[in-house]
């Protein structure tokens, strides 16, 4: 055998190998999600979504557990955004190069990697006890916005820095200043990168459990809140309690809510993925 | 020996600096761009080894020299673009229109109004051709729909676009070709009204028919405007410029007329490298 057939028939064996870790991953994934089909999808009608919980399987929904998930969500979204943008903005524009930013850098990505539930019994300390906003739907925003922070600023700080050069040397050569230059330049055309870490962030906060349960999030809500104030539920912990209960019928419960869970990651990917397409082709 | 013979060169260019500033044909009391003594530094490296000039107004000048020279350096002190650059720092005065523009309480955006730019690369933002001529006026605070629409027509027919885009004002920049999008650059540069236009190799990036049609656009607008062009293209510095200025190392080696540079040089380096046998 001679280099070259040798050469081909490595080409060849890592290929092989390349499909069968895409398949295992695949493969698996495939499994969950039939399975979870299976068991649940015979139990998701219009009265799931809309009942409330109730003692009873067949007449449980997931309601005040959606309606939760949806308040969290856009608290959230309306917290961690513009505090997010704007720390990258400073950051990356505004901060002076040296060792304090080169400290606040470090700790910010060593922060996107610190278990979850650490943030929930910083929130149960700060929201929930110091600030008294008790067992509400803005404590737990407040901490899933500190949970999601340093991925935002990341992401924007990556898709800033994607920004050409160019770009800011022609705005600031037209007499524009930092500001004018960032805010009508450099912004929009990282918005797509920033959309996509955000809507990425924000799917990542919705399928959180952990430390909504330590901020003291009920598996049990009678109605949905009406305003930020009020105890709320999430999807995670409705699917949580679900199924650790006994009766089979909180099983298909569950499993109907996992299968609503994934539909909103998915969507929100899905949005995610979209913008940048629509960023990257902008600059081709 | 070496040793000496560097000295020995940086000596002749100290008096070849002198000279010109002597040199009553280029100075007067009309310059539009006036230089003493500056010298830049990034970090410890120094850029720029002292260099003293004068650009009269509505003119060519033509910068060139071997890559690393300083001319872009140079170019990038009349609107200040050098200011973010890490470990920038400069020493000397330049005064435009007669005021020193590295005085403290100079607003740099105002002094960016009065020069504009034109970069190497065509750098139009990823926004409608309009939007790319109006986007200097809409930054002033200009919201006069009707004013702004007949600048930007005015600014697109002088830098020679106007009858090919006229019908998609709406159109992406990025969908130009790259000749047209200098030109738009070029347009979006005279939009703003500046005096004094600072072109970094405008057609280094642009096919030959492009290259021509901005030299011939360059021509035409040093009617009413003080151009300052770097170059690498000896041809393209002969053919176009007015005032020729050839940098090496960081020093201005010399500086007159283009038509003297070209044909009868005074430095034997200026000579070797517009014929082409270093650099």
């Amino acid at each position: 055998m001679n280099k070259i057939q040798i050469n081909r028939w490595k080409d060849q064996l890592f290929k092989i190998w390349g499909i069968a870790c895409t398949l295992i991953g695949l493969i698996l994934l495939v499994v969950f999600i039939g399975d979870i089909l299976i068991d649940g999808i015979m139990r998701i009608d219009w009265g799931f979504i809309t009942d409330l919980p109730s003692r009873k399987a067949e007449k449980s929904g997931i309601y005040t557990a959606l309606m939760g998930s949806i308040w969290i969500l856009g608290l959230t979204t309306i917290i961690a955004f513009p505090v997010g943008v704007a720390a990258a903005v400073y950051l990356e524009e505004y901060a002076e190069k040296g060792r304090f930013s080169a400290l606040l850098e470090i700790n910010i990505s060593n922060l996107a990697g610190v278990p979850s539930i650490i943030y929930g019994l910083l929130g149960l300390e700060v929201f929930v006890r110091i600030l008294h906003l008790g067992a509400s739907v803005l404590a737990g925003s407040l901490t899933l916005s500190l949970l999601i922070l340093p991925i935002i600023i990341v992401a924007t700080r990556e898709s800033m820095k994607a920004v050409p050069s160019t770009i800011r040397d022609a705005s600031y050569a037209l007499g524009a200043s930092k500001w004018q230059t960032i805010w009508n330049q450099i912004l929009p055309a990282s918005s797509g990168g920033i959309l996509t870490g955000v809507i990425l962030s924000l799917s990542r906060a919705v399928g959180e459990t952990a430390p909504l349960i330590v901020v003291g999030a009920l598996a049990y809500v009678p109605f949905a809140p009406s305003n930020p104030l009020e105890e709320f539920s999430v999807l995670p912990i409705q699917i949580f309690n679900w199924i650790s209960r006994p009766q089979h019928g909180f099983i298909e419960n569950a499993a109907a809510a996992i299968i609503i869970l994934l539909l909103v990651t998915f969507m929100m990917n899905g949005v995610a993925v979209y913008y940048r397409n629509k960023w990257q082709k902008k600059w081709k | 020996m070496a040793k000496e013979m560097e000295v020995s060169i940086e000596k002749d260019i100290i008096m070849s600096s002198d000279n010109i500033v002597k040199k009553e044909s280029l100075k007067g009391q009309d310059a539009k761009i006036s230089v003493k003594n500056t010298k830049v530094w990034y970090g410890d490296f120094q850029a720029i080894k002292g260099i003293s000039m004068d650009i009269k107004p509505n003119s060519v000048t033509a910068f060139i020299g071997p890559s690393g020279c300083g001319k872009s350096t140079f170019l990038r002190l009349f609107n200040r673009m050098n200011d973010y650059v890490d470990g920038f720092s400069m020493e000397g005065k330049i005064k435009i229109n007669g005021a020193n523009i590295y005085k403290k309480k100079v607003h740099v955006e105002e002094l960016r109004k009065e020069v504009g730019m034109v970069f190497q690369k065509p750098n139009p933002f990823p926004k409608s051709i309009y939007e790319n001529v109006a986007y200097g006026l809409k930054i002033q605070g200009i919201s006069d729909k009707k004013l702004i629409d007949s600048r930007v027509e005015k600014a697109l027919k002088q830098a020679d676009l106007w009858e090919e885009v006229k019908n998609d004002l709406k159109k992406s920049a990025l969908a130009l070709s790259g000749g047209q999008q200098q030109r738009l650059c070029i347009a979006r540069t005279l939009a703003v009204e500046p005096s004094i236009i600072l072109m970094d190799e405008p057609t280094s990036a642009l096919d030959p028919i492009s290259t021509a049609k901005i030299e011939d656009l360059i021509f035409e607008l040093k009617e009413k405007y003080t151009i300052i062009i770097v170059t690498h293209n000896m041809q393209q510095a002969s053919r176009i410029s007015d005032y020729t200025a050839f940098f090496y190392l960081g020093e201005l080696v010399e500086y007159n007329k283009t038509k003297t540079i070209f044909t009868k040089p005074e430095k034997k380096r200026t000579e070797n490298y517009i014929t082409g046998r270093f650099g």
